[in-house]
């Protein structure tokens, strides 16, 4: 386990077991794994195909070759690193940035709090694209169109509500008087903040990080109009790999291949988001 | 040791004023009691005397010193909290020794800090527990040592034991008391609860409303209530409304004789101040007996409708509907909330026999 205060795993609310089972749930459950889960399996199988023509239901031939072929290009290698440090570099800027606001939005009561608070949601309320393409052009002019810190602004700014609105709950949750116990000891604001309420949010916190850091990996709008053309991340590749080549097998690679990460950081969110702390999150 | 001093405190939120005018001196070593029903204000000043609530008005000194405006962690002052506050992504130990190391003491000195700590609190050995492991009673325990660990001038303490089922917290209030004598620490004890008040007090302030009621020892507080409100609150009291004509009240079953001006009053009696005698046409009959083992409690229905409480002797035998004579040997007589007089009476059983 992971350390969840004990007084928020109580909060949970009881699961109701009934008896019969309930077919229309399972119905949905059914077809919506069909949605999803047909296309990943066909993008799967795909990967490992070498020779798979139209009439026939499986491959003729399965095989590593396209595995191969892709890891040998140095391109991928080089989107690899550049996704992987972006993505980093992001989440990292994000969290500085994010999480002594969330606290402060979470805890103290400023004029403008409320209008403020909006505004970092409203990034997410309208056409994302309308949006990319103004900022692009604001960009233009500064001379970050196609440069590392641009992408890691415009991606910045996809990360700010997740690490916002998840993060104001998580602190909201944290016992005041844990705070002013800690004042009491002597420890002043900002102490408080590091040795108290982040480690008592940490859970939450560290689901929001990780969620930030899978939703930058895997963004595209923005990497694709504000990086093209030198900056070229592992998703943006994989794009252009489907759109430009005829051969679907790189595609495919690349795509079984991004599911690594995103994979693993939803094994660990699945975690915290079972626990109680994380799905009152939501209710800000 | 240290002392301290409410001058005139105010405090109000959103406008509305919660402590109005509230002057307190607490002596070196004392212990007080903060007592009120739930909202009455007494989390407040506790606050406020902590530094987590800034007064609108007036002054607080520790000392003679001058600590209204001083933030919490810079104020010679310990909190126990009713929800103990314990962060629980540390150790034991670890919350113990937070603000040592905040202090930036030798590693050496906090271990023995620690150790010295849990000890006075019966915790020896558990320094590496978890806090979840701990019952409620030893988390309580833990908080009380975080904050004596520091060696506050003051020691406030909000409810600290409200949580705490009723066996736990009269033994840790014991203890709690052994300690504090034991330290000579000056300390301010918040609690709605007016059997703790009176177990754990050298003072007692009363608090209705956001102001002093009374302010007294246990002893005086309870045989000698100043108002109505602490009359009524601080254990249980039988309260019987009639008039006064001529010095003497015209209550059926009590005839209580006071130089008291004529007007409506109301005759406050304690049940065990109270004796009940078998007679027939006084009209009050036993409604019902409970066996409390020490002592008998029996509700009598009064024929106006009232009832009394009263404690008899354990060898007493009363029967349900047997009609009884009650008599007072003290009553004190309240008009509104002032207290107008306070009477040792004789009993008029004799007519009725
Ligand atoms: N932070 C606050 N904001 C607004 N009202 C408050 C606040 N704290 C306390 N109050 C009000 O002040 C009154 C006294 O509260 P409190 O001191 O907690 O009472 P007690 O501890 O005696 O139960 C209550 O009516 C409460 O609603
Ligand atoms: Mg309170």
């Amino acid at each position: 386990m992971t350390a969840i205060d004990p007084t928020t795993l109580s909060a949970e609310v009881p699961v109701h077991r009934t008896k019969r089972p309930d077919w229309l749930g399972l119905a949905l459950a059914l077809a919506l794994g069909i949605v999803v889960v047909i296309p990943l399996l066909v993008v799967a199988i795909w990967a490992f195909a070498e020779v798979w023509r139209y009439p026939s239901l499986l491959p003729q031939e399965f095989g590593f070759r396209f595995w191969q072929a892709t890891l040998a290009r140095p391109d991928v290698w080089n989107a690899m690193s550049l996704s992987l440090r972006l993505s980093i570099t992001v989440t990292l800027l994000s969290a500085l940035i994010c999480l002594p606001a969330a606290y402060a939005f979470a805890r103290m009561d400023f004029p403008g709090r409320n209008v403020l608070f909006l505004s970092f949601l409203a990034s997410h309320a309208f056409p994302k694209f309308g949006l990319l393409v103004a900022i692009a052009g604001i960009f233009l002019n500064l001379g970050l169109i196609s440069t590392f810190w641009g992408v890691v602004l415009i991606q910045l700014v996809g990360t700010l509500m997740m690490m916002i609105w998840i993060p104001v709950a998580a602190f909201q949750n944290v016992d005041r008087a844990m705070e002013e116990a800690a004042r009491d000891a002597g420890a002043g604001p900002i102490r408080v903040f590091w040795s108290v309420s982040l480690p008592q949010a940490a859970p939450t916190i560290f689901a929001a990080v990780l969620l930030s850091f899978v939703g930058t990996f895997y963004e595209t709008e923005g990497a694709w109009l504000i990086g093209a053309p030198e900056i070229r991340t592992m998703p943006v590749l994989m794009i252009t790999y489907i759109n430009n080549q005829i051969v679907v097998q790189y595609g495919a690679v690349l795509s079984v291949l991004l599911w690594v990460p995103s994979f693993i950081a939803l094994m660990f969110t699945r975690r915290l988001v079972g626990s109680g702390s994380f799905a009152k999150g939501f209710g800000v | 040791m240290a002392q301290l001093t409410l001058k005139n405190l105010g405090k109000s939120f959103d406008d509305t004023d919660v402590i109005r005018d509230l002057s307190l001196d607490v002596a070196d070593g004392e212990l007080v009691c903060l007592l009120g029903p739930s909202g009455s204000g007494k989390s407040t000043v506790l606050r406020m005397v902590g530094g987590f609530e800034t007064p609108n008005r007036g002054a607080i000194l520790i000392d003679g010193e001058d600590v209204t405006r001083v933030p919490p962690e810079k104020r010679p002052t310990g909190m126990v909290f009713q929800s103990h506050a314990l962060w629980s992504h540390m150790s034991v130990a670890g919350n113990v020794a937070f603000g040592l190391k905040l202090r930036g003491l030798p590693k050496a000195q906090i271990l023995d800090k620690v150790q010295e700590a849990l000890a006075l609190v019966g915790l020896e050995g558990y320094g590496e527990r978890r806090v979840w492991q701990l019952s409620g009673g030893q988390q309580q325990r833990v908080a009380i040592a975080r904050a004596l660990v520091l060696e506050p001038k003051i020691l406030l303490l909000d409810e600290p034991f409200a949580s705490l089922d009723q066996h736990l917290r009269e033994r840790l209030r014991e203890e709690l008391r052994d300690i504090q004598r034991r330290l000579g620490i000056t300390t301010l004890f918040v609690t709605h609860g007016q059997d703790e008040a009176l177990a754990l007090a050298d003072r007692i302030v009363v608090l209705r409303s956001g102001e002093i009621e009374q302010v007294a020892s246990p002893d005086r507080m309870y045989r000698a209530p100043q108002t109505r409100f602490v009359a009524g609150f601080i254990g249980s009291m039988n309260f019987l409304p009639c008039d006064m004509r001529g010095g003497v009240s015209d209550h059926p079953l009590f005839t209580v004789r006071a130089a008291v001006s004529d007007g409506p009053v109301e005759l406050a009696i304690r049940p065990e101040a109270l004796t009940l005698l078998p007679a027939s046409g006084t009209g009050a009959r036993v409604h019902r007996v409970t066996d409390y083992g020490t002592h008998l409690l029996v509700d009598v229905d009064l024929p106006d409708g009232g009832r009394l409480k009263a404690m008899c002797p354990p060898s007493a035998r009363y029967e349900t509907g047997q009609e009884v004579a009650p008599g007072a040997s003290h009553v004190a007589l309240f008009r509104g909330d002032a207290k107008l007089a306070e009477v040792t009476v004789e009993r008029r059983v004799a007519d009725h026999v």
